[in-house]
């Protein structure tokens, strides 16, 4: 895999995240039509969005204390050995947070979205891009197997450019999507398009490890 | 694992009024002798289309004896799909049964045969205790992060009665709601506010008060339950209490706005100690605070004597007993359970300090003994007690009978219990299904649920 495939791929689970309706933009509807404002709908974004930063950029930070004592694949192998773990829990016991309520302020936003994104692994997501995977071993590159689809690591200089990209991208979806619901479609359409995201979250979490085991 | 939310639940209370009618109704039922005997669960099937349409098409029993069903509910409802914390994945599937006297928990799984639910779990009262200091389990509502049980004791069956938490995945008892209950003592329902984080509570009596019977003297006295409870429902904490007064005896039923926008609701007294009648109120903001208005009060009627069981003699009068009230889903109109003298009531309140009576139907009653179009000539006992709206607001279910040991005071003759359905009218007015009269000869029949949601099953986080 190249270099800018990395960054399409950190862009679209930034995406991958915003359009989940427990990761935001569903609350800050609920806001706007408590207030009847789509401002308010746009005033719930900046602390979800704080929230969901200083989960990802405090995993990142965590992984970037790692890899300075870790060889680079033992990195890798804890870091598939994490998202395998997460993912399977999360698959046979998701569970959701349960102290909030409607009436949040900024603060409370915060929280949540930071609660929100950590329960469900949100910065976990992130990992095969940033330490690269176990990649192929020299017996299949001898027979040109493998180099191409590997994804190689990526500089830990370039890690806060990364979480930006995937913040990006999951502002980007989530404001267009908390638009479109509160102006548009209305809440109803949840019914209809409001998929099992927690059954798609835990297996996009075990995909996560297996591509940095198998790739 | 569901991969679309459940289809039967709804953002708001406007969308689940779209809801297609519902086929099936169950409908607890306590065993008329008490003392021994199983309650049970019977399925009535409510399809017109049905061949049997208006007659029981199944039911369970209770695997244990003495519980005097109550007012059971849902796993999950609509409030699963509020956003901070979202599980609309889960099934609207099981009915959470309490016992009343024996504070068990039945899970009734309706899955796999609708018509025969299958007692999937049974949390016995001790463990209830044990796990929450609670007993004697009332009212069950589905909330957005937990399934809530009220309960009128603590584990010894004095007071305060209170609020437990059961968990929506695995049932199990989770402990006690309250983080600070402030001189909250006496509990019987509960309902909130979702859209403002605000618990509702109201009070009936201690087990102690109310097993044996009414009892005249601590009525007289005033010492029924008079008072509302403002709750932080994040906080769990106390906020408020209203007192309506000592001669209010008895305040029941919680039906807020289902609007989350909204912060009204209403709530009925049964008696009151000055003249015998009920009365409804408004619960609203006054500024930072919680206020309370009257807005029905529904009289006691004149009557013989002769015609009066032992406990109102005296007083030459039937009260209308008001032990039940529901309002449909675009908050427009109420209904009104007048138990002592056989009639239901139906009010448009549209202003809910100004309520307009738009229907009336009389049926049973202490004197009035009213039957049914089905069979004119019938005298019927017991009265409208529990009632329940469809989503839709056009139909509208009843049953006859209350609490076993209030039962037998009020109807000393043996309350027979019935069960039957209103039509409703667009803009007001109600009238008796002919073809609707479920008659019960083996128990008595109390709470009314139906299939996929009713007017008082369900809470919703979203407005419009």
């Amino acid at each position: 895999m190249s270099r800018a495939w990395v960054w399409v791929a950190l862009f679209a689970l930034g995406c991958y995240h915003g359009i989940n309706p427990g990761m935001g933009w569903l609350f800050a509807v609920a806001m706007g039509l408590q207030e009847k404002s789509l401002r308010a709908v746009f005033a719930a974004l900046p602390p979800i969005l704080i929230g969901h930063l200083a989960s990802v950029a405090a995993l990142v930070a965590i992984v970037g204390v790692a890899q300075r004592t870790l060889p680079q694949n033992d990195l890798r192998y804890a870091a598939a050995g994490v998202l395998l773990v997460f993912g399977v829990l999360r698959l046979v016991r998701a569970r959701h947070i349960r102290w909030v309520g409607m009436r949040v302020g900024f603060s409370g936003l915060v929280t949540w979205s930071f609660l929100m994104a950590t329960g469900h692994g949100a910065g976990l997501m992130l990992l095969p891009f940033l330490t690269g995977s176990v990649g192929p071993k020299d017996a299949d590159l001898r027979m040109g197997m493998g180099q191409a689809m590997s994804i190689p690591a990526l500089p830990p200089a370039q890690w806060p450019l990364a979480i930006a990209v995937h913040t990006f991208g999951y502002l980007l979806i989530m404001t267009a999507t908390a638009w479109l619901v509160y102006d548009r479609t209305g809440v109803g359409i949840l019914k209809a398009t409001w998929v099992n995201f927690d059954l798609v979250w835990a297996l996009a979490l075990i995909l996560s490890g297996l591509l940095i085991l198998v790739l | 694992m569901q991969l679309k939310p459940d289809p039967t639940f709804y953002p708001s209370a406007t969308m689940a009024m779209k809801a297609p009618p519902e086929k099936l109704a169950y409908v607890a039922m306590l065993s008329i002798k008490g003392q021994g005997q199983h309650d049970a669960m019977a399925d009535i099937d409510v399809d017109p289309a049905s061949p049997t349409y208006g007659k029981r098409v199944g039911q369970v029993e209770m695997p244990q004896t003495d519980d005097e069903l109550h007012h059971f509910g849902w796993n999950a409802c609509s409030s699963a799909l509020c956003p901070w914390a979202g599980h609309p994945h889960i099934e609207r599937r099981y009915l959470i049964v309490p016992g009343l006297r024996s504070s068990r928990i039945y899970v009734l799984d309706t899955k796999p045969d609708p018509r025969n639910p299958k007692v999937v779990k049974v949390v016995e009262g001790k463990e209830v205790a044990a796990r929450s200091g609670y007993s004697r389990l009332h009212t069950v509502h589905c909330g957005p992060d937990d399934i809530y049980i009220s309960a009128l004791g603590n584990g010894g069956g004095k007071g305060p009665g209170g609020i437990l938490r059961l968990d929506h995945y695995d049932f199990t008892v989770k402990g006690p709601w309250e983080a600070d209950r402030g001189p909250q003592y006496l509990a019987y329902d509960f309902f909130w506010h979702l859209g403002h984080d605000v618990m509702v509570t109201s009070e009936w009596g201690t087990p102690d008060m109310i097993e044996d019977g009414l009892n005249a003297e601590l009525l007289l006295a005033g010492k029924y339950g008079h008072q509302l409870h403002f709750w932080d429902l994040r906080k769990r904490t106390h906020v408020q209490s209203i007192d309506l007064g000592p001669e209010y005896q008895a305040v029941l039923e919680l039906r807020p706005s289902h609007d989350p926008n909204k912060t009204y609701g209403f709530v009925d007294t049964v008696i009151s100690l000055k003249d015998l009648s009920s009365s409804i109120w408004v619960w609203h903001r006054d500024g930072e605070k919680w206020a309370v208005t009257k807005v029905i009060d529904i009289p006691a009627e004149p009557a013989d004597e002769a015609d009066l069981p032992p406990l109102l003699k005296g007083f030459k009068a039937v009260p209308p007993l008001v032990t039940d009230i529901d309002l449909s889903l675009d908050d427009r109109f109420l209904y009104v359970s007048c138990w002592g003298t056989g009639e239901l009531r139906q009010y448009d309140v549209s202003d809910p300090f100004k309520p307009k009576l738009t229907g009336s139907v009389h049926i049973g009653g202490i004197v009035r003994r009213g039957s049914h179009p089905a069979k004119p000539g019938q005298k019927l006992n017991g009265g409208p007690q529990m009632v329940e709206i469809s989503r839709d607001g056009k139909r509208v279910y009843f049953t006859n009978s209350l609490y076993r040991s209030w039962d037998e005071q009020f109807y000393p003759d043996g309350v027979k219990g019935w069960m039957v359905k209103l039509d409703a009218a667009e803009n007001g007015g109600i009238s008796f299904d002919e073809r609707f009269f479920v008659e019960f000869d083996d128990r008595r029949p109390h709470q009314v649920r139906l299939e996929g949601g009713d007017a008082s099953s369900d809470s919703f986080c979203f407005s419009g």
